[in-house]
This record gives structure tokens, sequence and C-alpha cells, in this order.
């Protein structure tokens, strides 16, 4: 049994790392991803992980970095936020083309300009078609235990594809919050030693990221594009597998009090805990409305969205982006494109909000709700609508 | 390989596209592409090898009677070679002509 601690979600989740026992760590520090790559440094100073810390001088070094050390067998990790993920941008591509097994954490920031350090989900949302694994954790406890399973996953000889575990910047990373912490024997037996199928070697040399004539990209891309689709199966296999082992359970699509409501409320990230305390108010108000949170973002998990919403009415979404001069949130415009040829659909209402680390509390989400209920009655005028903008 | 690149489907494809067999770009043939190709006169070679430095494309080799001369099917056709050769023994023609 794991020791249950008061810690910060950022410290909790380098020591999650450790635990998981990394080769390689290369990064650059950014707010508000800073404390985790700090702690990390410490760890590898005080030769209490034994892993290589490459420090390096721009994001787009680190993920590099991180290649070449995936590529070569090792296990890799590396964290950033906002700037930073924009700055890893082309490399991104490269890693999950790669089929490289490396894991980011990512504490969510808004992106410039303004300049802003505090936590919305543009910068995940600008990666979102980069081919690597999306996970949104909601409290420190999930952080901890997704970082865990993130390793697991992303070496699965079924997968093969880099993951990114998101955490919202500052509401996340930075809060004290009661976490256990899994010992060492648990992860060592939850997370096997890495076997690489296909890594650089003198002996048996090969080419990654080669050159691919026009007659070859389309099949390459779908390939990658297969293994992709074809993850999910083995994503829910090792949470089953974490819940069995540490008794805790995750889903990629899950529900809240979603039984029999007509109306349901659509969060990611943070915001879900504030959500369901608003929807328990309403609840005992006597409001119809459940809460869908989404922790799978990437490969987007079709089947079980539109089995949790196939007897809705309306659904109600809250972007922490906006896809400007687009048609809505864009976590919103995907629920609409994946319910698009669906014959039962429900009515969707875009909300975009908590902008910048703007917060929406337990009665601003109560606001949202039935606003949205409303607007979903009477119809909206535009394409979505933003939450406690000053007018 | 044993499929031509055009009959590779993606299940062909190695995890991460990548190239398991070594040597394998020297089927790709490079020298497609050019639109020029140079020519030579060697009787006023003076073998100084220039013309081999220069190459970009590194496909520049001495032959048996040690003259310096581009294997047609990985030069690009970029004309250094003619540029820089001192005594004028390279000529670029296009491709079509004789
Ligand atoms: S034309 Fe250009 S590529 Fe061809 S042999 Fe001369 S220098 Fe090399
Ligand atoms: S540069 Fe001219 S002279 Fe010198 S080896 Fe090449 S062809 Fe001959």
């Amino acid at each position: 049994m794991g020791k249950r601690v008061g810690v910060e979600v950022s410290i909790a989740l380098a020591d999650a790392v450790k635990l998981a026992d990394a080769d390689v760590i290369a990064a650059y520090p950014i707010t508000p991803q800073t404390h985790i790559v700090e702690h990390l440094a410490e760890l590898v100073a005080e030769g209490e992980l034994d892993a290589e810390y490459i420090p390096v001088e721009s994001e787009h070094s680190a993920l590099s970095a991180c290649l070449g050390s995936a590529a070569a067998g090792a296990r890799t990790f590396t964290a950033t936020a906002g700037q930073g993920l924009e700055l890893m941008h082309e490399v991104l591509y490269v890693a999950s083309g790669m089929r490289l097994p490396i894991i980011m954490a990512v504490a969510n920031r808004a992106l410039s300009s303004p300049l802003s350090v505090w936590g919305d989900h543009s910068d995940a949302m600008a990666v979102r078609d980069t081919g690597w694994i999306q996970i949104f954790t909601e409290n420190g406890q999930e952080v901890v235990d997704q970082i865990i399973c993130a390793f697991r996953i992303a070496e699965d000889p079924n997968v093969l594809l880099p993951v990114m575990v998101h955490l919202d910047g500052f509401n996340l990373s930075h809060v004290i919050e009661p976490i256990e912490m899994p010992t060492e024997e648990e992860v060592c037996d939850f997370l096997p030693v890495r076997r690489n199928p296909l890594t650089l070697h003198p002996s048996k040399p090969v080419a990654m990221g080669d050159f691919a004539p026009p007659v070859v990209y389309t099949e390459a891309k779908w390939a990658q594009e297969q293994a992709m689709m074809a993850v999910k199966p083995t994503i829910l296999d090792i949470w089953d597998d974490f819940a069995k082992k540490f008794g805790r359970e995750y889903k990629p699509v899950e529900c809240y009090k979603c039984d029999g409501a007509k109306n349901l409320l659509f969060t990611m990230g943070s915001f879900s805990e504030t959500a369901m305390t608003a929807v328990d108010k309403l609840r005992d108000a006597g409001v119809d409305i459940g809460l869908i949170r989404l922790r799978l973002w990437r490969p987007f998990p079709f089947e079980e969205f539109r089995a949790a919403v196939k007897n809705a009415e309306t659904l109600l979404v809250l972007d922490r982006c906006i896809s400007s001069g687009g048609p809505g949130g864009p976590v919103a415009s995907e629920l609409k494109a994946a319910l698009y040829n669906e014959e039962k659909k429900p009515k969707v209402v875009s909300f975009v909000g908590g902008l910048g680390g703007r917060d929406i509390t337990v009665a601003g989400f109560e606001k949202i709700i039935l606003d949205g209920l409303e607007l979903a009655a009477k119809g909206q005028e535009r394409e979505y609508e933003i939450v406690g903008v000053r007018e | 390989m044993a499929k031509s690149e055009f009959e590779l489907t993606w299940q062909d494809i190695e995890i991460g596209a990548a190239v398991t067999e070594p040597g394998s770009a020297a089927a790709y043939k490079t020298g497609d592409w050019k639109s020029q190709r140079p020519t030579y006169d060697f009787s006023r070679c003076l073998k100084c090898g220039i013309c081999y430095v220069f190459c970009p494309e590194g496909c520049v080799r001495q032959n048996q009677k040690g003259h310096f001369e581009a294997n047609p099917y990985y030069c690009k056709g970029c004309g250094i070679c003619a540029y820089e050769c001192p005594t004028r023994v390279i000529v670029m023609r296009e491709e079509e002509e004789k």
C-alpha cells in the first residue's frame, strides 16, 4: 500500500517519474511547469534518481534530445507548458511519426499575446493533431496515476507512441493535495522493464525519421494513424490493470450523475471538480443535469462518448480555448462532428471560459448550466457564448 | 526491400517508417530530377579532381583512365563542376540533347 502524503502536485508528479525510473530527462524550465523539472533536477543531482538530466537551451532542443534518447531505447521524460509546447511543435510530429514512447507532462498555460503564464487549454488544443496520445487529468492523484500509466501505455509494443499528460497550470500544478504515492515495488510490478522492438544499435543499424517521397508518404501516415486508432483497447486494459493493483479506476469518458439526465455538461481538466459541485447543488434544487468529463482526448473515444450522450437532449460544452474565427470552442466543434451523423443527437451549446487563469467558481458553473439550458431552449444567437466577459 | 516503393502498402511500412536495410538509399536514383547533364571533353582534363571536390552530390568518381566523371543516376545537374573546372572540360547540356 502506498503512503498518503500532503504534497504539491508538481512535486508528486516528479516523484512519480522517479518511481517510473526514467533514464533520461531533458527539459527547459517554464512557468507553470518549473517545479516539476526543478524537483527532477534535484532528484538526479542528489543521486535519488539514476538518470541523465539534460539541461537544454530551449524547448525545441529539449524535445530533440528526448527524440535521441528514446530512439536509443531509454525511458524518456520531459515537461513543458504554453509557449514551450509551441516551440516544440515541429518536433512533436517527428516524435509521433518515429513512434517514440516519450512521456511529457504539460502544465497547461495560455498562449501569448498578451503574455499570460496562467492556465487554459490553448496549448493543448494547438497540438491536438500532432499524433500524441493526450490524457487530461482532474486532480493531483490522477496526475500521479496517469504519469505512471503513461509510461506503460507509451512503451506497450502495441502502442509505441508518445503520450502527453495534461494538468492545468497553477490550478493543479501548484496546489497542495493529499495524494497516495504508490511504492517503488508496486510501480515496478505495474511497469515492466522497457523492451524495445526497434532502437538505434550499432549491431542492427536502422535509420529513423527518413525521407518519404510522395509515393510512400501516404502509406507511412496511414500506418501511423492505424496505430493511433488501435491503441484504445490497450489503454483500457492498462487502466483496468491499474484499478486492480491500485484500486483507482479510470475511463476515457466519465459520467457523474448522468443516469436519466436529459441535460449534460461537458468538461475537461481540473474544472471538472468544480463542475461536480455545481451539478450537486443544481440537482438538489431539482434541475435535470449531469456531467461528462473526458479523460482521453487523443485518440478520441468516439464510442464511449456517443454512448454517454445518446439519451441526452442538451450538451453544454465548456472550452478553455478560443478557436479563433471558428464555429465554437475546439472541443465543442469536435463533439458536434462526432455526433453529426448520429440519428439522435443532443443540441450542443458551446461556451468558452476560464481563459488565461480566469476562475470559474461553483456559482459560475451554475450560471453556465442555467444559461445553457435557456439558450438550448430558445436558440443561440452566436456560434459560442463567452463566459464572464465584462461588456 | 522486396517490393518496389510503388507496391508498398501501409502494412509494409516498418514501425515509425524506419529504414532497416542499410544502404537502401542507393536504390533511390536522385539523378532522375536533373534537366541538364555534364558532358566531357577529356582531352583537356588535368585530372586535378576539382570537379570531384566541388560536386555537392558526391557523385563524381575517377574512371579507369584517371579522368573524373559524374554518375548520371545521382548527378542533379547543378553545373557546379562545369563552372569550377579550370580547363572547361565540362559542358552542361539539356537532357534531351545529344
Ligand atoms: S552537375 Fe552538379 S551534381 Fe552533377 S556532377 Fe557536376 S557538380 Fe555534381
Ligand atoms: S575539374 Fe576539369 S580538369 Fe579537373 S579533373 Fe575535373 S574535369 Fe578534369
